[in-house]
């Protein structure tokens, strides 16, 4: 009788628990995300409404993402960081792969741009096997999740300048501003993602996150062109370890790291066999600065 | 023409004295809130940092070792690092801070210099680095506050960053690079003060009126007390902490 009374006293008090859900801020509710389902996204000419996207969401996305975006979905649990990372929280509102400055929003076209190229060494695929019109839909569905949206502005898209032409002088140079910000210190002197503060690296959840290593094969998470690697050192990547380095490297030393970021990569380039002739030697970290 | 440029003269003499006039009486009428911040109990015991990964840290802490900081404790137990702010009681033109001197957060030796910088919200700050190694100075807060996070580097030399923020909030601030060092902004609404070493304070420029006046430490939590601050006069409120 006695235990047959507890076990009623915890099924009321269980059911009362779950009747007066407690809101924090870490979970929003369906119904404070469901008054934003008119989100839209504006990509080229196309224009992306959320409530077209919560079928599409839910057939390819919510598995890992989760029904409320929060990256808390049922496959989440077997991605183990650093070697995969979990899947984005969308409620936070924070990107890695942007064009606009550390701490704004992203726009329309890099988040479309990050679900049609996906995330290389992640559970992430491309998805350019979906139409553009889904993916710009999945793009609205995707800021729905976020109150950011309703009021901020995504940031102003940085600008880049046309590349250079690729020189022995622009490598060097390159080398000098890897060795001045001390990209070293997490990406290590020969870009093996082996620098002394590499191993401690944490994300904005305190989740272990790992530098990127340009030797590997691996390609940019943000993507492998030029253009894409001078946007990651001059917006950061939000969410991560990877700061800004707007304040500190100038449009035109930002081009020169670039290249000298290429000749880490195992693949083939004018600026590999450019270091290659020059027989450059990777920086010394234990170098007073300015003399390397 | 020469009528116009008298009075037009005048009137801008008037209001100028008017504007000068008009703050004097203010600052006569306000009072503030001083008191001091104390440890119950002996100072818990503060590991040593090892800063090993980098050398340059090594070297420029080597003359006053680091440790953690979340209790520094000075004489007679004042407890450093405590915000002190008012958290009801303020209304209109009190709720913000006259600016005095720029919050400065600065980073030298490898820690954070002070370990908790507080300002007012909307209040522009200033980063630093006395360094000559590179950090990346990377606060946290909620973005459901409001609050936006960013991370900048600042290697050796670089200039200053000058942010705010734009609502209350404890923020934690870290450098990816060295991971011991922490600390934290808070963000609150008013007029603030935080502990010196000896765990004193003074909230200035308080108008008179009935406070709460909240005591935020990072570790043990917050405080509350009611005050009453008379017109010209300082209101008293200590608190004391226990470690956690």
């Amino acid at each position: 009788m006695g235990t047959r009374l507890q076990s009623w006293t915890l099924l009321v008090s269980s059911a009362a628990l779950l009747a007066f859900p407690s809101i924090s801020w870490a979970q929003l509710t369906t119904f404070d995300i469901g008054t934003r389902i008119g989100a839209e996204s504006h990509v080229g000419n196309l224009t992306g409404h959320a409530k077209d996207a919560s079928l599409p969401y839910r057939r390819y996305c919510v598995g890992c993402h989760g029904p409320l975006g929060d990256g808390n979905g049922e496959n989440a649990t077997w991605m183990d960081p650093p070697l995969y990372p979990k899947p984005r929280d969308f409620q936070l509102g924070v990107f890695k792969c942007r064009s606009t400055p550390t701490g704004t929003l992203p726009t329309d076209q890099d988040l479309y741009d990050a679900i049609t190229r996906g995330f290389d060494r992640s559970n992430m695929p491309q998805w350019n096997t979906l139409s553009k019109q889904e993916r710009v839909d999945l793009v609205a569905w995707v800021k729905h999740f976020s109150p950011r949206w309703a009021s901020e502005k995504p940031g102003t898209p940085i600008t880049i300048p046309p590349e250079p032409e690729v020189t022995a002088e622009r490598i060097k140079a390159g080398r000098d501003v890897f060795a001045r910000v001390q990209c070293w210190k997490c990406h290590g002197v020969q870009g093996m993602a082996n620098g002394p503060s590499a191993s401690t690296l944490t994300d904005d959840q305190s989740r272990p996150i790992a530098a990127f290593n340009f030797t590997d094969g691996s390609r940019p998470k943000c993507g492998n062109t030029d253009q894409d690697i001078y946007r990651i050192f001059m917006t950061g990547l939000d969410g991560t370890p990877m700061p800004s380095f707007a304040d500190n490297i100038k449009p035109d030393e930002a081009w020169d790291l670039v290249f000298y970021l290429r000749t880490f990569m195992s693949q083939p380039s004018k600026e590999k066999e450019m270091a290659k002739q020059l027989a450059l030697k990777p920086v010394d970290p234990n170098a007073p600065a300015g003399q390397q | 023409m020469k009528n116009f440029a008298a009075v037009l003269s005048t009137v801008v003499l008037v209001c100028c004295a008017a504007l000068i006039l008009g703050r004097k009486v203010n600052a006569a009428g306000e009072g503030k809130i001083t008191g001091t911040v104390k440890l119950d109990g002996p100072a818990p015991h503060m590991k040593g940092i090892d800063m090993s990964k980098d050398p340059y840290c090594v070297k420029a802490s080597a003359s006053s070792p680091a440790h953690l900081e979340t209790y520094v404790v000075g004489a007679n137990g004042g407890l450093e690092n405590v915000v002190l702010y008012i958290s009801e009681g303020l209304t209109g033109s009190a709720l913000t801070q006259p600016s005095t001197a720029v919050p400065v957060f600065d980073q030298k030796n490898c820690v954070y210099s002070p370990h908790v910088l507080a300002m007012d919200v909307g209040e522009t700050f200033k980063v630093e680095t006395s360094d000559q190694t590179a950090h990346n100075i990377h606060p946290n807060p909620n973005p459901m506050t409001g609050n936006i996070g960013w991370n900048q580097s600042q290697p050796p030399g670089a200039p200053p960053i000058e942010k705010s923020w734009k609502a209350v909030e404890f923020i934690d601030v870290k450098c990816n690079i060295h991971p011991w060092m922490h600390g934290y902004f808070a963000v609150v609404k008013g007029p603030y003060a935080t502990t010196d070493s000896n765990g004193s304070y003074t909230i200035n420029d308080v108008p008179p009126g009935s406070y709460t006046v909240t005591a935020w430490q990072e570790q043990s939590g917050t405080q509350t007390q009611k005050v009453t601050v008379a017109a010209g006069a300082a209101a008293t409120a200590d608190f004391t902490f226990k470690a956690k």
